[in-house]
């Protein structure tokens, strides 16, 4: 029976942890999990795509621009078969080219290489260009940080996208509150979704561990005929595993035997991950 | 395209900016795939036509050379063939770990035409100036680097690099009324300098609209009676050893011109390969931009402060040969 949403997020993120755990290496937890339900309704309902035959240009496309928390994906693009485990259990180890920062890879589902923060979105705004010029149905999606807007280049891309209509182009904002050092400045000098909506983005706002939230927006997001979206995504940084909720000392940290026992109980027994 | 002197002389009168577009506007038309981008600069890089023959074909992504790397990386990704062009410092510089990610980690084919590097944005100065492109670029894994001696080089380069699958950086020095190097056909292939005057015991290597420079020095004594070679460097990378090894192992005296910081260009490279193969026979002259914040002033102006035109280079040549040869008739 196919299973739910809720379990789908559930099984990557014990992906996630199982990973982290046996790579014997400190891994960038935190943002790996804020993410995982919008990479769930986004790779279960929205982008076409096709692991058996990974080249077949009519597959839309993804962008990890906040390369560090590629665990994450790593572990949606395992879910949905793209590489065997073999293949993941190279994870973080030497000379492997599954490392902490995506390494392009079209077989694996890897669209782009990154790393250097506020890249990918250039990269995706020039692909989603060249879709529409083209008169291609492909769509862009390209997942963002917050703190990761604080890039200069990210504007420079925003403005881009704006100007040239790129309604073929979704920008989703991984909003967790933190950036390396601490807690970003968006929740009170700032407002990203303000900032979005000021550069002539189609800004929708959701909860990034509610579903039906995300789902609505992704669909709005694909009925807009004029704008790019970003659908500006409020979430917690290390979502499903209590000790690291909002704890940015799980930013990047290194998972141990016993604590390894507690996160996985903690996950299997909640079965709604919310 | 046929190439004759008439053609030579017309281009060289415009310019490689004015060129550039020319050129472009030519192989758009017989490939549909071929898309300009610039970053705001293409009314002074010669695109104003092609953008009215081809305003779908050309983007103006804004001042935003950042942006212009990942974006033409991105459309070259959905089989454009894309042309970025900006000034060569923005191009170099602003845009470096951009062209580091994208074109030299994810190897995406981009070609990146860096316009009036060198001396030639004149009075602009130096925020303006292309001094150190070829060191920062040169640092980039797998990443191509091409400068042209003239304007009929330029049209080979623009035709060569158009299927040819990997990112290049493509350097435009000189100005209007650059001199000219080539009147007749010849073959270029990327990675392959040329030897415009045959090699001899003296030998002179320069890049980019230098050599038309440091070929009036030539022509002007082996009229002399000199017998000295002359090699076009226009691709600086990937360096092909074997030929500049070729023209070392031949020289008793070595000249190396370029428009460029001493700091890693052209000169740096050779260096490098002299300590390499342990070579310490030859006699080595060179003449590059000094390591500081250059004057100011009209590019012919400017070269002749630096020794980089035609008449300083035969000073510079004449009086070091002179200094050979006397050591020589001492010993």
């Amino acid at each position: 029976m196919k299973k739910n949403h809720l379990e789908v997020s559930r099984d990557i993120r014990k992906i996630i942890i199982d990973r982290a755990y046996s790579c014997g290496q400190p891994a960038h937890l935190g943002g790996a999990l804020s993410m995982v339900d919008l990479l769930t309704v986004l790779y279960e309902d929205f982008l076409r795509f096709d692991s058996s035959n990974p080249l077949c240009i009519d597959r839309d496309i993804f962008i990890l621009s906040k390369g560090h928390t590629v665990l994450g994906y790593f572990a949606t693009l395992f879910y949905y078969d793209y590489f065997s485990e073999e293949v993941f259990d190279t994870f973080q180890q030497n000379g492997s080219k599954l490392i902490a920062h995506p390494i392009k890879n079209l077989k694996y589902g890897i669209e782009s290489s990154n790393g250097s923060l506020g890249q990918g979105i250039s990269y995706a705004a020039g692909m989603a260009l060249a879709y529409k010029k083209k008169s291609l149905p492909n769509k862009v999606y390209v997942m963002m940080g917050d703190g990761e807007c604080n890039e200069g280049s990210v504007w420079e891309a925003a403005q881009f996208a704006a100007e040239f209509k790129l309604n073929n182009l979704v920008a989703i904002v991984d909003q967790n509150g933190f950036r390396n050092d601490g807690a970003t400045a968006y929740s009170d000098v700032l407002h990203l979704a303000k900032m979005w909506g000021s550069f002539g983005w189609n800004v929708i706002e959701v909860n990034g561990h509610d579903h039906l939230e995300i789902h609505k927006a992704y669909t709005l997001a694909a009925m807009n005929d004029d704008k790019p979206t970003v659908v500006v995504a409020n979430t917690i940084k290390g979502k499903g595993i209590s000790l690291m909720e909002n704890n940015n000392d799980w930013h990047h940290n290194r998972i141990t035997k016993s604590s390894y026992d507690q996160f996985i109980g903690e996950l299997m027994g909640n079965n709604n991950g919310n | 395209m046929e190439i004759n002197k008439k053609i030579a002389k017309r281009w060289s009168r415009m310019g490689p900016r004015a060129v550039y577009g020319k050129v472009m506007a030519t192989i758009a038309k017989e490939n549909d795939d071929v898309l300009l981008m610039s970053a705001d600069l293409g009314r002074s890089s010669g695109l104003a036509s092609f953008y009215q023959n081809h305003p779908e074909r050309f983007v103006n992504v804004g001042i935003a050379e950042q942006n212009m790397i990942g974006v033409a990386a991105g459309m070259t990704r959905v089989d454009y063939k894309v042309y970025a062009s900006t000034f060569a410092p923005f191009a170099s510089m602003r845009a470096a770990e951009q062209v580091r990610m994208n074109m030299g980690y994810m190897h995406e084919p981009v070609k990146l035409v860096a316009l009036g590097s060198g001396l030639a944005m004149g009075f602009l100065g130096n925020s303006h100036f292309g001094l150190e492109d070829v060191a920062v670029m040169k640092t980039i894994p797998d990443l191509t680097i091409i400068s042209p001696a003239d304007c009929i080089e330029l049209d080979k380069v623009m035709n060569a690099t158009l299927n040819y699958d990997h990112p290049v950086y493509i350097r435009l020095t000189g100005t209007v009324n650059s001199p000219i190097v080539y009147e007749d056909d010849y073959d270029f292939e990327i990675g392959k300098p040329n030897w415009i005057i045959e090699k001899g015991l003296i030998n002179v290597i320069a890049m980019g609209t230098t050599v038309g420079q440091a070929k009036q020095a030539v022509d002007r004594l082996n009229a002399e009676g000199y017998n000295i070679g002359l090699l076009n460097m226009h691709t600086i990378k990937p360096f092909n050893k074997e030929i500049v090894l070729d023209g070392i192992k031949a020289s008793k005296q070595l000249f190396i011109f370029e428009e460029h910081t001493k700091v890693g260009g052209l000169v740096s490279s050779i260096y490098e390969l002299l300590i390499e193969e342990n070579i310490t026979s030859v006699d080595v002259v060179t003449k590059s931009l000094p390591d500081q914040y250059l004057e100011t002033g009209e590019y012919e102006y400017l070269i002749s402060l630096y020794g980089l035109d035609g008449e300083s280079i035969y000073n510079q040549m004449k009086e070091n040969i002179e200094r050979m040869s006397n050591a020589q008739a001492s010993t």
